[in-house]
Formats: structure tokens, sequence, C-alpha cells
């Protein structure tokens, strides 16, 4: 008897079938925002470098309405980026110590203890 | 009164059938029953043209691997009393073409398998005098979980990659390469690197982690596959920056 195997297509909409999946798109999608709000301070960095008046527009930017709801759009998705993201890292960064390896629950609270410690000296450093 | 259980099981004969399609059949219901065992009373009862692989019927030899109601199960992992309450949809492994009715078409992941070397490569043969290759404790928990891996398949039918790039190595093959780098009386490494460490190896996982998810062995190939991302990385560093670095 010859062979006939059979081939199943692949749905568009196939991440949209079980729900790891809508969960592992949310955390790439998310990195969009990031990606947008690194672009906004690039842009603040340049328009710095441009002088006073540059500078400026700039702040009446991002203080506008506008401007604010950015922010806050990429800060609630880069915080879902950062938390699923931080809920992996004992797979990608495990660690050994003294040949035992370190609980993933310990992995996870170091990054959110560096997470609120590097937060912490921004808001310092902004004078908050 | 005995209770019974609906079974929902594709079906593909490629003698006659031009696509899948679903046969329900019933069951009697036992507490103690996994869908391998309603599987076989179909075949043993009810039909015997139903085809399906299984050999251990103890999560040891990794042949009945199914969908069961959308989830990669082994066929003799599942407990029947936790479907109750509805149908069992029961389908071949998903990412796999379906050689007939449960039984996919296994070839490519076979050679998949052998592309990555899975066994220990010596850089020299010990004469049997000299003994062992001794490993201690700590050397041998590096990769231990590793060598549990019972070439199910689970993990292929979980990962999305392996469904929308046919040429991606795959979690199992790639967490047994990690096993062998792992060990200390290996020294294949670099012999593997040259498809762990191509697009169509380590890069080509986006680190879904469903793989390790679904795992009835409690391997974590997303964890082996992230952790050779960076060895992989370190290496090609070290080859670019390091004078006289390997290539």
């Amino acid at each position: 008897m010859s062979r006939r195997p059979y081939l199943r297509t692949v749905e568009r909409n196939w991440w949209l079938s079980r729900r790891r999946y809508v969960v592992y798109m949310i955390r790439e999608v998310t990195c969009l925002f990031i990606a947008l709000y690194s672009a906004l301070l690039t842009d603040g960095l340049v328009r710095l470098a441009e002088g006073q008046a540059a500078w400026d527009s700039y702040l009446t930017a991002i203080s506008s309405p506008p401007g604010v709801l950015f922010q806050l759009v990429c800060l609630v998705f880069a915080t879902i980026h950062s938390v699923t993201w931080f809920g992996v890292t004992p797979k990608a960064m495990p660690l050994m110590i003294k040949g035992e390896p370190v609980p993933p629950q310990t992995i996870i609270r170091a990054h959110y203890a560096l997470w609120a410690a590097a937060s912490l000296v921004v808001l310092i450093a902004a004078g908050v | 009164m005995s209770e019974n259980i609906t079974l929902e099981v594709l079906r593909y004969n490629p003698e006659t059938d031009q696509e899948p399609y679903f046969q329900t059949y019933t069951v009697p219901y036992h507490d103690d029953w996994v869908v391998l065992d309603a599987l076989n009373h179909v075949k043993d009862h009810i039909d015997a043209t139903l085809t399906y692989r299984w050999s251990c019927h103890m999560a040891v030899c990794g042949s009945c691997g199914m969908m069961i109601n959308g989830e990669p199960k082994l066929g003799c992992h599942a407990f029947l009393r936790d479907y109750k309450g509805g149908a069992v949809k029961i389908e071949p492994l998903d990412h796999f073409p379906i050689e007939r009715d449960l039984v996919i078409v296994q070839d490519e992941f076979m050679e998949k398998l052998s592309s990555v070397k899975p066994y220990i490569i010596s850089d020299h043969e010990k004469p049997v005098s000299e003994g062992e290759y001794l490993q201690t404790p700590g050397q041998l928990k590096l990769f231990k979980q590793y060598t549990q891996c019972i070439n199910c398949l689970l993990c292929y039918a979980a990962c999305p990659q392996t469904m929308l790039n046919e040429s991606f190595v795959g979690p199992a093959a790639l967490a047994l390469a990690h096993r062998y780098n792992l060990d200390s009386r290996d020294c294949g490494k670099d012999q593997r690197a040259e498809v762990v460490a191509s697009n169509e190896g380590i890069w080509e996982c986006t680190f879904v982690g469903a793989c390790s998810e679904v795992c009835p062995k409690n391997v974590d190939p997303a964890a082996a596959i992230q952790q050779t991302k960076i060895s992989a990385s370190v290496d090609w560093f070290k080859a670019l920056l390091l004078p006289g670095g390997k290539k």
C-alpha cells in the first residue's frame, strides 16, 4: 500500500486556539510599546541636544493629554511585558549555587526586587 | 447500572478517505480507566480497524501521544475520570501529518533527532582495563532531568513553531542535544552546534514554553533551548573577540 499522509491546514488565527498561545502573543506584542516608549525617550535626547526651545516643546508635547495617555498605555503594556518575562526567567537563567539549583520563585523575586530598586533610583534622580 | 462515556475519535484511512472525520464510540466508564483503555476496548470489542500506537501502558515507551480534548497527552496518562461530563475528543498529535487514524508520521522527527547526535561522543575511547567513566552526583544533576525524555512528541504537538516552520529541529531533539552537551563524559558539543546553533535549531524557538508545560516526564525543553541560546552566544562572542578563538 502506498502512503498518503494527510496534512492538516494551519489556520490564520491559530494563536487564539489555546490560552497559552494567547498569553504568549500578548507577551510578544507588548514589546512594541516598549520600543515606542524607547523611541519617545530617544526623541527627548535629540530635542535636548537641539536647544532650549526644542526641549520645551518636547516637554509640552509629553505633558499634553494625548502625550500622557500614550505614556500610560506604554506603562500598562510594558508592565504586562515585564511581568510575563519575569515569569519565564528561571527557565532562561537558571542559577546553581553550591551545586544546588536556586528555586524559580527566588529568581523571579530577585527580578522584582531589582525592578523596584531601579525604579527607586530613577524616582530619586528625578527628584520626585 | 453501568456507566458509559462517549469518545469522538478522528479517523482517516488513506486508502479510502479524502480527509479525516470524527467517529463516535460509546464505551464503558471505569474510574481507573485511562483513555488508552477506552481505545483498547473499542479495538477489541467495537471496531478492530481503529489504528493507534501504544506499547507499555505506563508512560515509559512514549508511543501513545494524542490530542485529548485539544491537549497533547499520553493516552495511558489521561484518566477518563478527568473527562467526565462530556464526550472525549481524541485526535492525532497536532503538527504532524496523519498516517492513519491516530497514527502520525514521525519520519522527519527521527531525522531531526539523529541530526543532533543524541549520544555520548568521546574524543578517545578508553580501554576497559582503565575502568569506568566516572561522574560525580553534581555532574549528573546538571543534565539528569533531560534523560527522562521518552520522545513522545507531545512537545512538538504543543509548540506553534513546529507548526509554522517545518524545518525547526524542535524541543525534544534540542533538549537531548543539551543533555549530552552538559554531560561531563561528552566531547561532542562542537559537532552538535552545526545543527543546534543553526537558524533551524535554537534560534527558531521563540520561547512559547508550551513544550515544557505538556511534558509528561517533567522535562523542561524550553529551559534547555534558552540555556543553549546563551551558551551559543557566548561561544560566538568568544570566537569573534578572542585571538585564536575557535570557529
